[in-house]
C-alpha cells in the first residue's frame, strides 16, 4: 500500500490541516508520500518535510498550479495516481474542488468527508447534515478520498522527508485565473482556531458584529456566522459555519443570536465546548449547548467582554 | 444555447432524519421529499440566463425511481422546458450517476450544465466535478456568480479564503452555492403549465452503462448524543462555569 496524500496551502503557508489528513492516512496505513502542487511553493515543500510519517515530498512547481485550477491540478494528481493505492486530500475547497475529478479520471467513485478509518477500504462519513453516520466500504481498486480534518488530531512536524521535484507539467488549457477577493483578518482560520464567537440573524446588522470583536481579541478566537448572517450580508461568505460552509469543532463555540437549525449544527456540533446565547429559551440550540444564557445580547456581549 | 440542468429529489431540509433500528439505513418512509435546494438553485439560475435572452433552452434531468418526476415537474414549473427521467430503483454512485448524465450531454449537446454543489443527503459534492471530468470540461464548483462572456463563462467562487473569480471555455460545468439566486416560488398557473411540458423517461439500462455498485454501505448509525447542558442564571455564572468547570478559559 502506498498513499498520495495532497498537500493544503496557498503558496505561502501549510495548512494545519494536512497534519490531519496524514493523520487520516496513517490509520490506513502504508508509506505516505505528500504531493505540494503550486507555484514558488519551495517553503511549503520544506514545511512538509518535517510533517511525520511522510517518507517523500513531491513538488510540482510551475505556474499551471498556482491558483490551483481544478482542470490543471486533477491531471497531475491523476498522472500520479498510477504508483499509489490511495489517493487523498482534505475537504476544504480545494480538495472538494479537484479530487472528483481525479476520481472520475481514474473510474472510481470517491468517498467524501470521512470522519473515521476502519480499515484500509471501509470509512466512516456523516450524512444527512450529520444525522446518521455511514460507514461505507470502498469497493474501487483505487481509493480517492477526502478527509474531514475534524475527525482527526494533528500527526507533529518533526520528520526529515527527502524532496523531490516532479517534473511533468498539466496544463489543460481550458480554465483561468481572473481575480479573488480575500478576507483578509489578523484573527486565527475558522478551521485552526480553539475558540469561535458566531453570530446570527439576531446580530441584526454587519455593524453589531463589532461587539463580538472585544470577546474574540479576549479569548484569541475567530470569528464565525450562520447562513442567515452572511446571507443578509452581515459577513462574508467564507464565514459560514455550517453544512454548506465550513465544519468546525473548537474547544469553545460561542453561539450568539443563532437559532440552531440543523444545517448550522452539522458545522459545529462536534465543538468540545457550546456556549448559546438567546433571548427565545426555545430556540433549538439550547439543546446543543453545554452552557446556555437566555438573554438579550445586546446587553451580554458588551458584559460578557468586560468580565473575561 | 441549451443549459441542462440535473437535480435530484432528497429529503425535505427541514426534516430530521431517524436512522432505522436495525442500522441498515435511515428511515424515509412517509418523509416529506422535496428537490435538493441547490439544484432549485440551479434551476433558479438557468432560468434567469434564459429570461436574458442567453439560454435558448432549459432541460431538467433527474436520475431515480418514478417519483423523481414530481421533483422535474417543480423544475418545469420553475420555468424548464422540458424533462428527462433516467428511470432506476437503484441508489447509484456518484460515478455512475455522472456517467449517466455524460450520456444526457452528449445527446444534447448543452452549452452549460448547472448542477448543485452538493445533495443534502449524501454530502458527497462530487457529481459535477466528475461529469466535468468525464466530458473533458472546465468546472466553475460553489459559484455564488455566473456570466457569460462570448465564447467563456467567468465564474466567481465560494472558497475557504473569500471569493476566486475563473474564467472557463464553455461549453462548461457550474454547481451552485447558496449566494448565487434566490429561487422564485412557482405560481399556479405555472404549475398547471408544467404538466403539460414533455417529461421523457428513459431506463437506465438502455444505456449501456456499467452501474456496478462501487460501494458497500456497511451500516447506518445515529450520531453521538451530547449530554445535557445547563442553563446558567448570570454573565458571571457562565465566565466561572467556563474557567472552573469546563476550563477552556482561563
Ligand atoms: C440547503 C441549505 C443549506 C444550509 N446551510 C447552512 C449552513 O451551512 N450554515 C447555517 O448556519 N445555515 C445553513 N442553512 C440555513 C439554516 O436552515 C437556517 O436558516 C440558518 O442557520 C438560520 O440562521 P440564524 O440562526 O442566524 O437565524 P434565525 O433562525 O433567524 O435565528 C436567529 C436567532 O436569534 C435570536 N435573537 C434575535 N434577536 C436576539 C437578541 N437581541 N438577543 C439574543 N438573541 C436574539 C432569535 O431568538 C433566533 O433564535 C442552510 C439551509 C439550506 C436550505
Ligand atoms: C448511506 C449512504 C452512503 C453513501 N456513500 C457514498 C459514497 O461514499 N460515495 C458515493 O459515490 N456514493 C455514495 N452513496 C450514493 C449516493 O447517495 C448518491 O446516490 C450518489 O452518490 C449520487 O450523488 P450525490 O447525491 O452524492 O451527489 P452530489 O455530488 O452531492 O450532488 C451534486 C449534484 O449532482 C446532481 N445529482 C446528484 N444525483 C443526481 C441524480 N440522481 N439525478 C440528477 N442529478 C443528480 C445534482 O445536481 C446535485 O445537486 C451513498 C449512499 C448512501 C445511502
Amino acid at each position: 500500500m502506498s498513499i498520495l496524500v495532497f498537500a493544503e496551502h496557498d503558496n505561502s503557508e501549510l495548512k494545519a490541516d494536512t497534519l490531519k489528513t496524514v493523520a487520516a492516512a496513517q490509520a490506513m496505513g502504508g508509506e505516505i508520500h505528500l504531493l505540494v502542487a503550486g507555484h514558488n511553493c519551495q517553503a511549503i515543500a520544506e514545511a512538509a518535510s518535517k510533517v511525520n510519517g511522510v517518507s517523500k515530498v513531491l513538488v510540482a512547481d510551475n505556474a499551471a498550479y498556482e491558483h490551483q485550477l481544478a482542470e490543471n491540478v486533477s491531471l497531475l494528481v491523476t498522472e500520479l495516481a498510477a504508483d499509489y493505492t490511495h489517493i487523498i486530500a482534505t475537504a476544504l475547497t480545494t480538495g472538494k474542488n479537484f479530487m472528483p475529478r481525479v476520481a472520475a479520471l481514474l473510474d472510481v467513485t470517491q468517498i467524501s468527508d470521512i470522519i473515521a478509518v476502519e480499515s484500509s477500504d471501509t470509512f466512516v462519513r456523516p450524512i444527512y447534515a450529520g444525522n446518521a453516520i455511514a460507514t461505507v466500504q470502498s469497493l474501487d481498486n483505487k481509493k480517492v478520498i477526502t478527509v474531514r480534518s475534524t475527525g482527526f488530531d494533528a500527526v507533529a512536524t518533526d520528520g526529515n522527508a527527502e524532496i523531490v521535484a516532479v517534473d511533468q507539467v498539466t496544463d489543460a488549457g481550458i480554465s483561468s485565473y481572473v481575480s479573488e477577493k480575500l478576507s483578509v483578518s489578523e484573527r486565527p482560520e475558522l478551521g485552526a482556531a480553539s475558540v469561535i464567537v458566531s453570530g446570527g440573524r439576531g446580530m441584526q446588522n454587519g455593524e453589531n458584529f463589532k461587539l463580538l470583536d472585544g470577546i474574540a481579541d479576549k479569548l484569541g478566537a475567530a470569528i464565525g456566522a450562520s447562513r442567515a448572517a452572511v446571507d443578509a450580508g452581515f459577513v462574508a461568505n467564507d464565514m459560514q459555519v455550517g453544512q454548506t460552509g465550513k465544519i468546525v469543532a473548537p474547544d469553545l463555540y460561542i453561539a450568539v443570536g443563532i437559532s440552531g437549525a440543523i444545517q448550522h449544527l452539522a458545522g459545529m456540533k462536534d465543538s468540545k465546548v457550546i456556549v448559546a446565547i438567546n433571548k427565545d429559551a426555545e430556540a433549538p440550540i439550547f439543546q446543543v449547548a453545554d452552557y446556555g444564557l437566555v438573554a438579550d445580547l445586546f446587553d451580554a456581549l458588551p458584559e460578557l467582554e468586560s468580565k473575561l | 444555447m441549451k443549459v441542462l440542468v440535473p437535480i435530484k429529489r432528497v429529503i425535505d431540509y427541514n426534516v430530521k432524519v431517524r436512522v432505522k433500528a436495525d442500522n441498515s439505513n435511515v428511515d424515509l418512509a412517509n418523509v416529506k421529499m422535496a428537490i435538493n435546494p441547490f439544484c432549485e438553485i440551479a434551476v433558479e439560475e438557468a432560468v434567469r440566463l434564459k429570461e436574458a435572452g442567453i439560454a435558448t433552452e432549459v432541460i431538467a434531468v433527474s436520475i431515480g425511481s418514478k417519483s423523481c418526476q414530481e421533483q422535474l415537474r417543480t423544475a418545469l414549473a420553475l420555468g424548464a422546458d422540458r424533462a428527462i427521467q433516467i428511470e432506476t430503483d437503484e441508489s447509484l454512485d456518484s460515478i455512475n450517476v455522472a456517467k449517466l448524465l455524460q450520456k444526457i450531454v452528449e445527446e444534447e449537446q448543452p452549452q452549460l450544465v448547472i448542477l448543485g454543489k452538493q445533495s443534502i443527503d449524501s454530502d458527497n459534492n462530487q457529481t459535477g466535478q466528475m461529469l466535468a471530468a468525464l466530458t473533458g470540461m472546465a468546472q466553475g464548483t460553489f459559484a455564488s456568480a455566473i456570466s457569460i462572456d462570448g465564447d467563456k463563462v467567468n465564474v466567481t467562487r465560494e472558497v475557504d479564503s473569500g471569493l476566486q473569480t475563473i474564467a472557463l471555455n464553455l461549453p462548461a460545468i457550474v454547481t451552485t452555492d447558496l449566494r448565487l439566486n434566490e429561487p422564485r416560488y412557482a405560481s399556479l398557473p405555472n404549475i398547471m403549465k408544467a404538466k403539460r411540458k414533455p417529461l421523457v423517461v428513459k431506463p437506465a439500462a438502455d444505456f449501456g452503462i456499467d452501474l456496478t455498485a462501487r460501494t458497500n454501505l456497511i451500516k447506518v448509525t445515529p450520531p453521538a448524543e451530547r449530554k445535557a447542558g445547563i442553563i446558567v442564571k448570570s454573565i458571571d455564572e457562565l465566565v466561572e462555569k467556563l474557567k472552573n468547570e469546563a476550563k477552556v478559559i482561563s
